[in-house]
């Protein structure tokens, strides 16, 4: 338990700002915002998945994957794939030609249901997949990069082209996957609405939840052994290699760990925004995620949901207010992030944070006059 | 701008007005909003508030422009004749960006925020299919103002462009009456309106005009390489080549086969994706001679368009062209104030009643006459335009009035 509250949560400042984190999305937000902003900032935290998972693999692991939409694509489409077969039932289908399959297998002059598609009429397979095809996935492509030593620029290149291959091929395949439209108008989850207020609110909560726990996932990882060769593998490379340990292996891990949050982030969009589309898989999304992940602190993994939050805030608020302008001002906001706050808003809150924990402890010693002797030792530790 | 039913419907609300005034003097303007408005939305006594969805920004804002510079103007020109059941027209804006999901975002924030009591909006089909389940949900109403592919009848959707056969058909049996075409090559982006377009010419080429389809090709959205297209096409040697080439491949698709030597001299080439807009960019010189089908032209010669081409300039610019989907766009604030006329509320469900009626006509549309059908599609002509070099085209047929037919049987 010592362990766990010193190194995984980080002592008391980490497990401050966890909390801090916390309270700010399961009862801050749920408290101010109506049920539309809400679902919105839902929407946003699913984006802070890929972003958690970029700290692990870019920000220790040194490995800059600008692929990581093809993951969350591919966690939405396994969602989508078994609302969308719910939502085809032949009583809701009568009017094509074929009913009982999805509508746009039906314009594509489809008959029947790809074998591929049958297993998602199971709920339980469904969320199998969405943990193990990106994992799968990953490891297809990590074996084959790491054990080939490509990594740096070659891995980034390597990983944006393969987005656009998946985006192609969903593009090119519409009768099976959708195409360009993407899979669209999922209404029901077992017979539950999803489009109701009511289950906007459950799904925030089980995203918020996730997300907390995929937190802690990544500071285990961290703070274990493995994180500790991961930082060392991210600055000498060889030498960890020298001493014996096998380097490809443990990038392959760490690839496919962050290829299963990234996914977890992707059937979670699926559920509360209640389509997925191509528009997720390629390029564009991909590098949006790493800029959350970059304005929020590449170090940290609190600082990467602040920074898909605050992006997707300030594309929501700026569009709304300067529909013609609003793209000079999300440009004007990451050129002031990267020049002002090199290390995000992580870095900030390294920088002048002890401003506040010190005014905090000043009220403190205001307040309590004598501190507890335990409190003592942490303040020398 | 009168609107035939326009008068009648005017006298009664006025009639209706007076009794109020006479009757509950002091609660009068109060008591017919609260009669025009039951559902909550933002309606007040002056003022009705709409929403306009289009990209301004992304690689569709140059398409979508145009559709929401004309949703303006005739929002404005309603205005100045008064606005609907005497309340001016407030618009607000949103981006959808080009962004499929951003259009489901913002409508919904049109519908759930602003209460909004009509939105003008979408452009491409996978933004009218990220948006739709939001309408039918929040109960909102979209005039959507592409040509599309059909296949879709929504209570909560007015299609104000052509579907699928009212573009295609008669165009085809122009091109096989007039060019004596018997062999057609298929090409078109790869997506859900040139396929289930070129499903419709094909079927209707091979069962009804006996002709025969040599080719049939889909390149990727964006695509610029149409080499081997070309080539092809220049082995099967095809009466007709027929084209659903979208957006900025057109640049690449024209320029490539004038320098391919294949211009309007030797070949007849159809499409159903160029407007005046697209003519912008390709350059008239490029496609000069080359028939478009759409239901309008910019240079189409009546008094109607005359005075609607010439407010668009004034509004926007001597520089701006028309194209079919604009013109589409520009029908939504007058099919709406009609069917809000009509239904003497602004409440959806009493609207869409109202416009399923299928007695809502524009007798002043650019285009000459248009019937909102029951199934929510409007009765239109198709055309046939010949592209001169200065970016406008001749009309070289125009058809009938056509029903829509967003489910045609033995086509699908």
């Amino acid at each position: 338990m010592n362990y766990f509250y010193e190194k995984v949560m980080g002592g008391k400042s980490g497990l401050t700002g966890f909390i801090i984190l916390a309270v700010v999305i399961l009862v801050a937000f749920p408290l101010f915002l109506d049920i539309f902003r809400l679902n919105l900032v839902g929407k946003y935290l699913t984006y802070a998945f890929p972003a958690v998972s970029l700290v692990l693999l870019w920000g220790y692991g040194g490995i800059l994957s600008l692929g990581q939409g093809v993951f969350f694509g591919l966690g939405g489409y396994a969602m989508a794939m078994f609302l969308k077969l719910e939502a085809s039932s032949p009583e809701n289908t009568a009017i094509q030609s074929t009913p009982g399959i999805p509508d746009f297998m039906d314009w594509n002059q489809l008959t029947e249901l790809p074998w591929f598609w049958v297993p998602f009429e199971s709920f339980t397979f469904t969320l199998l997949a969405v943990i193990i095809v990106p994992a799968i996935f990953a490891y297809i492509i990590g074996a084959a990069m790491f054990k080939r030593r490509v990594g740096g620029v070659y891995f980034a290149i390597i990983t944006q082209v393969i987005a656009v291959i998946l985006t192609v091929l969903i593009v090119g395949q519409q009768g099976y996957i959708g195409g360009i439209n993407g899979i669209t108008d999922l209404r029901t989850l077992h017979g539950w609405d999803i489009t109701t207020d009511n289950a906007k609110v459950i799904f925030y909560y089980i995203c918020c939840l996730l997300l907390l726990s995929i937190v802690i996932v990544g500071r285990l990882i961290l703070t274990s052994k493995f994180g500790s060769l991961l930082l060392a593998m991210r600055d000498k490379e060889d030498r960890v290699r020298f001493s014996g340990y096998d380097v490809s292996h443990f990038k392959i891990f760490i690839f496919c760990v962050a290829s299963i949050f990234s996914a977890i982030g992707g059937a979670l969009f699926t559920l509360q925004v209640g389509f997925m589309s191509p528009s997720f898989v390629g390029i564009v999304p991909s590098i949006e995620m790493v800029i959350f992940c970059a304005v929020g602190g590449r170090m940290s993994l609190i600082g990467a949901i602040y920074g898909a939050l605050l992006i997707n805030f300030g594309k929501t608020a700026f569009s709304e207010t300067f529909p013609q302008l609003w793209l000079f001002l999300m440009g004007g906001l990451f050129i002031a992030v990267v020049m002002f706050f090199p290390n995000g808003l992580a870095g900030i809150w390294n920088t002048y944070g002890h401003y506040i924990t010190d005014r905090l402890k000043q009220l403190k010693t205001v307040f309590v006059m004598k501190p507890s002797p335990q409190e003592a030792k942490q303040d020398l530790g | 701008m009168k609107l035939k039913q326009h008068a009648s419907k005017r006298t009664f609300m006025k009639n209706a007005a007076c009794a109020v005034v006479l009757g509950l003097f002091t609660m009068a303007s109060s008591q017919v909003t609260a009669e025009v408005n039951t559902t909550g939305l933002a309606v007040t006594d002056d003022t009705v508030t709409v929403g306009i969805l289009h990209s301004l920004t992304g690689t569709m804002a140059i398409s979508e422009t145009g559709a929401q510079e004309a949703e303006k103007l005739a929002i404005k020109q309603i205005n100045e004749m008064g606005g609907i059941l005497g309340r001016k027209i407030k618009i607000i804006q949103e981006d959808g960006a080009s962004d499929w999901p951003t259009f489901a975002e913002k409508s919904r924030k049109l519908l759930v925020k602003d209460k909004v009591a009509a939105v003008f909006g979408c452009w491409t089909s996978a933004s009218r299919k990220a948006a739709l389940p939001v309408f039918e949900k929040e109960n909102g109403l979209l005039y959507y103002p592409t040509f599309y592919e059909g296949l879709e009848q929504s209570k909560n959707v007015i299609y104000t462009g052509q579907e699928a056969t009212q573009q295609i058909i008669d165009g085809l049996n122009w091109v096989a009456k007039e060019k004596k075409a018997k062999t057609f090559y298929l090409i078109g982006s790869d997506y859900i309106w040139p396929r289930t377009s070129m499903k419709i010419a094909r079927k209707h080429i091979e069962n009804v005009l006996g002709g025969k389809v040599v080719g049939e090709e889909y390149k990727p959205l964006g695509n610029t390489q149409f080499g081997s297209v070309i080539n092809k096409i220049r082995l099967k040697k095809p009466d007709v080549i027929y084209a659903a080439v979208v957006g900025g491949s057109n640049v690449a698709w024209f320029k490539q086969l004038k320098a391919a030597g294949i211009t309007s001299k030797k070949q007849t080439l159809l499409t159903i994706s160029v407007t005046e807009d697209e003519v912008l960019g390709i350059g008239g010189e490029n496609l000069e001679g080359f028939y478009s089908i759409m239901k309008y032209f910019q240079s189409q010669d009546n008094p109607n368009n005359k005075a609607f081409v010439k407010a668009f300039k004034e509004m926007w610019g001597e520089d701006s062209v028309i194209g079919d989907v604009t013109q589409a766009a520009y029908l939504g604030p007058w099919l709406w104030k009609a069917a809000v006329e009509k239904a003497g509320s602004f409440d959806i469900d009493k609207v869409v009643a109202a416009s399923e009626k299928g007695d809502i006509e524009l007798t002043t549309a650019p285009e000459g006459y248009v019937k909102l059908h029951p199934n929510h599609h409007l009765w239109s002509k198709a055309r046939v335009g010949r592209w001169n070099k200065d970016g406008q085209a001749t009309v070289v047929y125009t058809s009938e009035l056509i029903e829509p037919d967003p489910f045609p049987k033995g086509y699908q």
